[in-house]
């Protein structure tokens, strides 16, 4: 019976999936997930002293309550996009990538010297460039790792987290002894040439007769959703994406088939690496202008959040990309309204995110499909057995 | 006379090596050895930073409010306990993913150690610098007078054995102890298989939970004091983020050290010992080179990590189970 | 003579999986001192039964009496108090545990581990002499070959003191001289008044070693009968409930060309132990070429080799006279395929499917780079459903619906799926491991005459199983493999069991 304890491995015996509506896995389950995740988060802001709803009323007005805010949201939301593809296409390989954020930091460094590079060129030629450049930087800086893996067998988690520590002190060198603003104090480079900058939407919005309130989203926020389509169709509509998820599901069956593990473990580190980089185009072409130190703030951990609450799939990233969004703007506000709140607060509901939405995702599951297996009437659904 | 004048100077250079490279070890055993007691249970800790980084917060905040090092260092480890046992509560309880339950609890931890700090200190997510009686002691030795004109062993007494902190005679205590579980005792012994096979646990009539949660909790006890001498033995009050990636450098000491107690503790002297020298290097010209960029010089141990990763341990086998929730085969 | 209660006895024991009934009102009782058979196709429950009564799943209802006395068994050591010991089909072993270290974890004996050794050491020396169960005690497990760690495992259970023994499908890993030596210890221990329960498909054991049997057909127990008093005809048409065949009808073969030609044949593992060690073998068009083999002397790695997922390490194999062992851009799984080689994996679950991938999606797997599913860039989903719905047609898949997870198919619809994929690309050479395993009966017969079927169309086929019925039902040759060595052929017609056995065993070698 060495197939039955097979089974019980995949779950097969637990009935079929079809007998719960899809929905609650993907809908009402991460929302469960990410209610626990925000009681604790509110227990937290009782501890330092606070009203939790007092905090969560102000949180959400200053993110989605005017134009202005909105428009900061989704210029956050916009990185959160690019970084929980990157987790999530290394997921879809079975790799977990934590390196995010040293991607997205060489990105940023591409997108820069494409900005540094092309003074006086029209800005659609920097913003191609600039997508090019900090795609090749985000994807070598991840391909190092992924070929560590593939071929030496290095833990890729350990790897990418060193190479973040060595991404921030090669840009650390780069910023205070080579790229600096010559007579400058503050390790950062000089402002580009404003004809380069990546336009802003309320710019955009503007040649289009419609007047909103500025803010620093740019034309990166269309780019990201046009990646997310991209994501979509090239993972479950090309042969190329049905070899990533196949190595990521089972291995030998990959080699079964004829598909290399190491050539694709390379390969989707290096997109993951290449759309983490983008977060340089939309904060470095579309905001700062100029290259600075620690300008991606954690963009690449929040990316482990959106994409375990976005179970991998570009809707459910853009959706959960917006929820952080909205706590990096509203919480961003906060902090300066509470003396007693930090913006570190945000990092706390990001854990507690990660925590419920991908350690704890078995939480609730078992008994809310219950619930919905017993209004089913519990007709016999399961498998014919061997 | 000039001879062995330079001499002793070479002696001291070393000296000096020897003992930073000891404080900067104990925080790494600690933490690798925390994790040798999960990892060989089966269960993957990537949450030491996150353990470390509450205990060293936990520590410095109650010795800074009761003025006893000792109560924060039992804070430190309740903490960290309890972080533990969340991990042990998704990763074995539930079967979630071991990876991200413990990135979930490092993110955690480096957003809530500075705000707790923020609220409760105002001192922009520090504590307070720890005046010298809420720091852990040193145990002084007696007899450096009498050793010191004692060549060779008079300096090495007095400069690496004494006035060491009670955490290290600790580590040092911990290292053996652990060698002694896991060769000798009925504990070592069900630790070891079940992270081996835990089905084979499971029908010899031993609770895999059990053991698993048991393995873990030691975990969280040693991150905890890991923690603790960071901010309050080491250093005088926490700062954020001053864990600075041991936790993972401790990882992978323990992955270079093939999940076995002696080539861990060697691994972990390595790093430290880099740590060391690389404190050292800052600044000073070399041959050929001349004077290195102090970040090149700073990002040493992780370079040194990735390349002792991609080089020598190629076929390290990790526990059969580990990373794997334990399911019944039916 | 007063009636003694039954040693083991179950009565009205449920379990449920999900929505599946896996034991229904399942009761048996087992005399003291007899050896009783538990008799069943794959997902029969017989399995669940005895996970249950040795603690290792809850029941859902029911009760367990040991020696006439109910007991509550939550968990293996109420089990092993109650004096009831299993060997699992697949060995509850710590693989780099001395033999001794495996005996002792969970009855150490003390909270340090010098003095139960030494009383353990003692303990196993007796039980080795009493009952045959010679090993050694020092060697880790995992150096064991599987026979001497069956060994360790019956010593576990006897040295917690077990007095009843119940063994799940112990034949499976083992060479019939292996399975004798089993049975003798089986026969010593109900000398010693010992109960034994024996879980078993195989027929034929059943008829030697038992005194009792019990058939359980869906999770029922439909008959308990004296062994004495019934036979192998009976007992198989009790377990699958209808009259079965237990032969393949197949006219003569006539083989055509070589197809296959390998000489010297050399493959490594991926710990780089050589374990094909100088194969040379020819499979021609229009015949079946069985490997026997305990399993674990190279088989798998031989039949992985050929079909491109392992590297060579030596040797030279041609392919309708085309040497390809030089070619290594085409000698490959992709290039392989692409030369007409089809691979029905043994282990179809962890190799041959994904199993949280869509039916219609497995269908495809090897054959993803195909034109006919693909556009310039986007795969033709049409294409691939359609292409999926016809097999299943073909080879009666159920259920039909290309768009479910592989997962949610039984085993032997599972393998239909994989041989459909792989037969109906009109292969020359198809590699073929355990057809049939972890597959129903009703399955099996389909799946032996498809082969059948494909070879008479005069493909050529290499087949390797552990199960000897299979390979003497199907095969036109046998090749006997030891060791990474084929240590002789025989014609079906004259590979009796014994015969067969020894060559097995690495004893004796064909003329």
């Amino acid at each position: 019976m060495a197939q039955d304890a097979a089974q019980g491995v995949t779950g097969r015996s637990f009935g079929r999936p079809g007998e719960v509506p899809g929905w609650v896995g993907y809908a009402l389950l991460p929302l469960l997930n990410l209610l626990a995740a925000l009681a604790l988060s509110g227990l937290v802001i009782l501890v330092i002293g606070e009203n939790p709803l007092d905090v969560l009323a102000l949180l959400v007005t200053e993110a989605v309550g005017y134009p202005e805010a909105i428009g900061y949201t989704l210029y956050y939301t916009t990185s959160y996009i690019f970084t929980g593809l990157a987790v999530a296409i290394a997921f879809h390989c079975g790799l977990f990538n934590i390196g995010g954020e040293g991607q997205a930091y060489l990105g940023g460094l591409g997108a820069g010297l494409v900005g540094l590079a092309l003074t006086g060129w029209p800005w659609p030629v920097a913003a191609l460039g600039a997508v090019a450049l900090s795609a090749l930087f985000g994807a070598v800086w991840a391909a190092i790792p992924g070929w560590l893996q593939a071929k030496r067998g290095s833990h890729i988690v350990i790897t990418t987290i060193m190479f973040n520590f060595i991404a921030a002190a090669v840009m650390t060198y780069l910023l205070v002894d080579v790229l600096i603003r010559p007579g400058s104090q503050s390790p950062e480079t000089r402002e580009f040439d404003p004809g380069v900058w990546l336009p802003t939407m309320d710019r955009v919005l503007g040649w289009a007769g419609i007047a909103v309130p500025a803010s620093p989203l740019n034309l990166s926020f269309l780019w990201a959703l046009a990646c997310c389509a991209l994501f979509y169709l090239f993972l479950w509509r090309t042969r190329w994406g049905y070899e990533i998820r196949t190595v990521g599901r089972n291995e030998r069956a990959a080699v079964y088939a004829g598909i290399s593990p190491a050539r694709n473990i390379i390969l989707a580190m290096a997109i993951s690496g290449a759309l983490a980089g983008f977060v340089g185009v939309n904060e470095i072409m579309g905001v700062q202008h100029r290259i600075l130190l620690n300008f991606t703030g954690g963009v690449g951990f929040v990316g482990i959040a959106v994409a375990l609450m976005g179970r991998n799939h570009p809707v459910g990233i853009v959706l959960a990309a917006l929820l952080f969004g909205v706590l990096a703007q509203g919480g961003g506000q906060v902090s300066f309204e509470y003396p007693t709140v930090n913006r570190e607060l945000v990092m706390v509901i990001q854990g507690l995110v990660i925590l419920f939405a991908g350690a704890l995702e078995n939480l609730f599951k078992p008994r809310v499909e219950a619930l919905f297996r017993r209004r089913g009437g519990g007709h016999d659904g399961g498998t014919a057995h061997g | 006379m000039m001879g062995e004048q330079r001499m002793d100077d070479a002696l001291l250079v070393v000296l000096l090596l020897a003992d930073a490279t000891i404080r900067v070890a104990t925080p790494l055993v600690l933490a690798a050895f925390a994790a040798l007691y999960s990892e060989r249970a089966g269960v993957v800790d990537i949450g030491l930073e996150g353990k470390m980084l509450a205990g060293a917060f936990f520590a410095a905040a109650v010795a800074s409010s009761t003025g006893s090092p000792w109560l924060g260092l039992g804070a430190a480890v309740a903490a960290s306990v309890a972080l533990a046992l969340v991990h042990g509560f998704a990763c074995i309880t539930h079967k979630g993913n071991q990876v991200v339950s413990g990135m979930a609890i490092n993110i955690l931890v480096a957003g809530l150690a500075p705000t707790l700090a923020y609220a409760w200190f105002r001192q922009g997510g520090q504590t307070p610098l720890l005046p010298g009686e809420a720091r852990l002691p040193q145990i002084h030795l007696p007899g450096v007078e009498a050793l010191s004109g004692v060549p060779v062993l008079g300096p090495v007494y007095r400069e690496l054995i004494d006035d060491a902190s009670v955490l290290i005679w600790l580590t040092v205590l911990l290292v053996v102890a652990t060698h002694w579980v896991f060769t000798r005792s009925r504990f070592g012994l069900r630790l070891r298989a079940v992270g081996e096979n835990p089905s084979a646990v499971d029908t010899a009539g031993l609770s895999v939970t059990r053991l698993r949660y048991q393995a873990v909790i030691i975990t969280g006890v040693l991150t905890g004091i890991a923690g603790a001498y960071l901010s309050t033995a080491h250093g005088a009050g926490f700062v954020r983020d001053m864990t600075a990636g041991k936790g993972y450098l401790a990882l992978a000491a323990l992955i270079f050290g093939k999940w076995r107690p002696w080539p861990t503790l060697f691994a972990c002297l390595l790093f430290a010992f880099t740590d060391a020298v690389q404190v050292r290097l800052q600044g000073v010209p070399l041959p050929v080179v001349g004077v290195i960029p102090v970040q090149f010089i700073q990002m040493l141990p992780y370079v040194l990590t990735v390349l002792l990763l991609a080089g020598f341990v190629g076929r390290a086998v990790a526990p059969k189970a580990s990373g794997v929730p334990y399911v019944k085969e039916r | 003579m007063p009636q003694l209660p039954p040693a083991l006895e179950t009565r009205g024991v449920n379990k449920w999986f999900g929505a599946n009934h896996a034991n229904r009102d399942v009761s048996l009782a087992v005399p003291k001192g007899t050896i009783h058979g538990v008799i069943g196709e794959n997902g029969a429950g017989k399995s669940t039964i005895m996970s249950i009564v040795y603690g290792y799943l809850p029941a859902d209802g029911g009760t367990i009496l040991v020696d006439g006395r109910p007991v509550a068994v939550r968990s293996p050591r109420d089990a092993l108090a109650a004096g009831i010991g299993m060997v699992h089909q697949h060995f509850m072993l710590v693989d780099p545990f001395t033999v001794l270290e495996n005996v002792l974890l969970g009855a150490e004996g003390g909270v340090t581990l010098a003095a139960g050794m030494a009383r353990a050491r003692t303990e196993l020396i007796r039980l080795a002499r009493d009952y045959g169960l010679e090993v050694d005690l020092d060697r880790p497990v995992g150096e064991l070959p599987v026979g001497a760690q069956q060994r360790v495992e019956i010593l576990k259970a006897l040295y917690r003191g077990a007095d009843i023994l119940i063994l799940d499908e112990p034949t499976g890993v083992l060479t019939p001289q292996e399975t004798d030596h089993l049975f003798r210890i089986l026969r010593a221990l109900r000398e010693q008044g010992k109960t034994v329960v024996i879980i078993t498909h195989k027929l034929r054991e059943i008829m030697e070693l038992t005194d009792n049997v019990t058939v359980m057909r869906r999770g029922q127990v439909v008959a308990n009968v004296a062994t004495a008093h019934t036979s192998r005809e009976e007992l198989a048409e009790l377990m699958v409930g209808r009259k079965v065949l237990l032969r393949v009808e197949k006219a003569p073969a006539r083989p055509g060309a070589p197809v296959l030609e390998v000489a010297g044949l050399r493959v490594r593992d991926g710990a780089g132990v050589e374990r094909v060690k100088g194969v040379g073998l020819t499979v021609r068009a229009g015949e079946i070429v069985g490997i026997a083999g305990v399993s674990g002397n190279g088989q798998s790695e031989l039949l992985e080799a050929l079909a491109g997922m392992r590297p060579l390490a030596g040797g030279s194999v041609r392919l309708r006279g085309e040497e390809l062992a030089n070619q290594p851009d085409r000698f490959t799984a992709r290039g392989l395929r692409a030369l007409g080689v089809g691979h029905v994996p043994e282990d179809r679950q962890r190799v041959g499917l994904v199993t949280s991938f869509e039916a219609q999606e497995c269908a495809i797997l090897g054959h993803q780079g195909d034109p006919a599913f693909n556009g310039r860039l986007l795969m033709d989903r049409r294409a691939l459903f359609d292409r999926c719905a016809a097999e299943m047609d073909a080879y009666d898949v159920r259920p039909r619906d290309p768009r479910l997870p592989a997962a949610n198919f039984s085993g032997g619809n599972q393998q239909k799926i994989v041989l459909a994929r792989e037969m109906e690309r009109n292969p020359d050479l198809l590699l073929v491991g355990q057809p049939t395993r972890g597959v129903d009966i009703g399955a099996i017969e389909f799946i032996h005459r498809r082969l059948v079927a494909l070879r008479d169309q005069g493909k050529a086929i290499l087949l390797v199983s552990v199960e000897l019925d299979e390979i003497r039902a199907l095969s036109d040759r046998i090749l006997v493999m030891f060791d990474g060595r084929l240590v002789g052929e025989v014609a079906p017609a004259e590979a009796d069991e014994r015969r067969l056995g020894l060559m097995m065993a690495g004893v004796a070698e064909a003329a």
